[in-house]
């Protein structure tokens, strides 16, 4: 309250200073009279759940439209078949397909394993190239290299190389999985403010303890920019690498689909996907929010 | 506490020389001895080497040529606070503190700065003034022998500053530091200084001790005739006016 009367005391002496200017004197009035504008206008009242509202409605749209006979259900099949087919692979272990979520394991356990290494192998590339130039010669113009590399364009001579097993498609997922999180990691360790680097310095901190205090915290934030970025096209890189002569996992399930034109089973493979591509990146929020907990004070205050 | 370090400056300069790439010399054969438990300010227009200076004896810049003798610990307080968004306050206090129980010594230091209260905030959630004095409780829980002051002040507002220099000279009588305050500000020099350093040219210009007792009067007529003495060393003095 007493912030409110003296700031309109400090701003009343300014009033007519204010319009004898032609120009600017519009802000004077404005700010005098904050409440009745306030309640004049409607406030946005704002809750989680409205997020779910289109999304719904554009599935409800759908099944319209497919039990409507607008578009016929080999074309497009509502939402219901969808659901029914779903659950059938779920309960019963079909001949042609298998099991649902057999299929899912094995690609879970794909993405898994060429995710570990590609994320594994970002890191330490990027701790090297980051922390010393040395390092920076030496790792980062091969990882420039690659990066503008086609990574799908790779799938042939992977399959030259690595033949047709899972080979080629963990380095293929290690790959989506690896540049983008090496390229923002790198850049985030770079980019740690210098002024803390030396205000470090004067603590007379060891060099093991500049790392782990200063420049990984520092570097943390635009490294978890880099792992959202990298598990999005690790989760892409799967599904390419799958289409590649797979005998298990949603890939396969998908090739076998399309030679029976079961557009069905296809579309739960593609919701499976985008399901577990949604779940891990709802953990990496849940990550930032953890470790970025930090930043959110810079909101509430 | 009587000036631990007796005999021994807290800082022994000597031919200080950098040079920048254009072979423009920053500072030119500086000399400076800094006695244990001495406020020294430091003034000086912009460009002309206090902070290359203040970064030196903080040990920052090694590419400077010359002899710099800092025996004791030194700790800084720069301009900006500094901390480490991402470490709680207490958690910045105690960084590099190598002493048995840093927690309870960094909570003493804290509560000495008056932010005891703060230990457990984030760094972003402070103000200016919080901020600075955390900074403040950083450099002194290394109980220095030497604490540089890189103007920790300029970016406070006017009644802030007033209480940090109240803050400072209570702080620095507790603990006895030789202190070097590196600030634009004559009257902040004034107030708070044992000697008053001007650098101009890549050296000290004028040093110039300041004998009046503290808590000092603005309008202590002694201040007044070093204020014009330093405005002239400055430059800044209008022709007539002193």
């Amino acid at each position: 309250m007493s912030e409110t009367t003296q700031s309109t005391a400090f701003a009343r002496p300014s009033a007519p200073v204010a319009s004898a200017r032609p120009g600017p004197a519009k802000a004077g009035p404005a700010k005098a009279g904050p409440a009745k504008a306030g309640s004049a206008r409607r406030r946005y009242r704002n809750h989680w759940w409205y997020r779910l509202i289109s999304p719904i409605a554009l599935v409800l749209i759908w099944q319209l439209v497919s039990s409507a006979g607008v578009v016929s259900a080999q074309k497009l099949p509502p939402p219901t078949t969808v659901w029914r087919t779903a659950v059938n692979l779920v309960t019963q272990n079909s001949p042609a397909y298998g099991t649902l979520q057999g299929a899912m394991l094995v690609s879970l356990q794909r993405m898994a394993i060429g995710f570990g290494v590609g994320a594994a192998a970002a890191i330490v590339f990027a701790l090297i190239a980051g922390l010393s130039r040395l390092g920076e010669n030496a790792v980062d113009p091969p990882l420039q290299i690659l990066r503008t590399l086609p990574l799908f364009g790779l799938v042939p001579v992977f399959i030259v190389w690595f033949g047709i097993g899972e080979l080629p498609k963990t380095i293929l997922i290690a790959l989506g999985a690896g540049i983008p999180l090496y390229l923002n990691m790198f850049a985030g360790i770079r980019s740690v403010d210098a002024k803390l680097v030396e205000a470090a310095q004067t603590l007379k901190l060891s060099r093991t303890e500049l790392i782990r205090h200063v420049i990984l915290p520092g570097a943390l934030p635009q490294t978890l920019v880099g792992l959202r970025q990298s598990l999005g096209l690790a989760w892409l890189a799967l599904v390419v690498a799958e289409q590649v002569n797979a005998n298990a996992g949603l890939g396969f399930m998908i090739s076998q689909a399309t030679q029976f034109l079961n557009l069905n089973v296809i579309l739960v493979a593609l919701a499976v996907y985008a399901l577990l591509g949604l779940i891990t990146d709802a953990i990496v929020r849940l990550l930032e929010r953890k470790a970025l907990a930090w930043r959110r004070g810079l909101l509430e205050s | 506490m009587a000036p631990r370090t007796t005999g021994e400056l807290a800082a022994c300069v000597r031919g200080l020389t950098r040079a920048f790439d254009n072979d423009r010399r920053v500072l030119d054969d500086l000399d400076l001895d800094i006695e244990p438990g001495e406020f020294i300010a430091m003034l000086g227009v912009s460009g002309t080497g206090k902070s290359t200076l203040l970064r030196a004896l903080a040990g920052l810049d090694p590419d400077v040529t010359g002899e710099l003798d800092v025996p004791g610990t030194v700790a800084v307080a720069f301009q900006e606070p500094r901390l480490l968004p991402w470490r709680k306050v207490l958690a910045n206090v105690t960084l590099g503190l190598r002493v048995p129980d840093p927690d309870a010594v960094a909570r003493q230091a804290l509560a000495e700065v008056g932010l005891a209260h703060k230990a457990n905030a984030w760094p972003l959630t402070l103000s200016g003034g919080e901020a600075q004095r955390a900074a403040l409780a950083r450099a002194l829980v290394r109980d220095p022998d030497l604490l540089l002051l890189d103007e920790p002040f300029s970016a406070l507002d006017a009644l802030t500053r007033i209480t940090m220099h109240d803050l400072v000279l209570t702080l620095w009588q507790r603990h006895r530091p030789a202190v070097l305050l590196v600030t634009h500000d004559v009257d902040e020099a004034l107030q708070l200084a044992d000697r008053i350093l001007v650098l101009a040219d890549g050296h000290i210009a004028a040093s110039l001790p300041v004998e009046a007792s503290r808590p000092r009067d603005r309008d202590n007529p002694a201040l007044i005739e070093l204020r014009h003495l330093l405005l002239a060393e400055l430059g800044v003095t209008k022709e007539g006016q002193s």
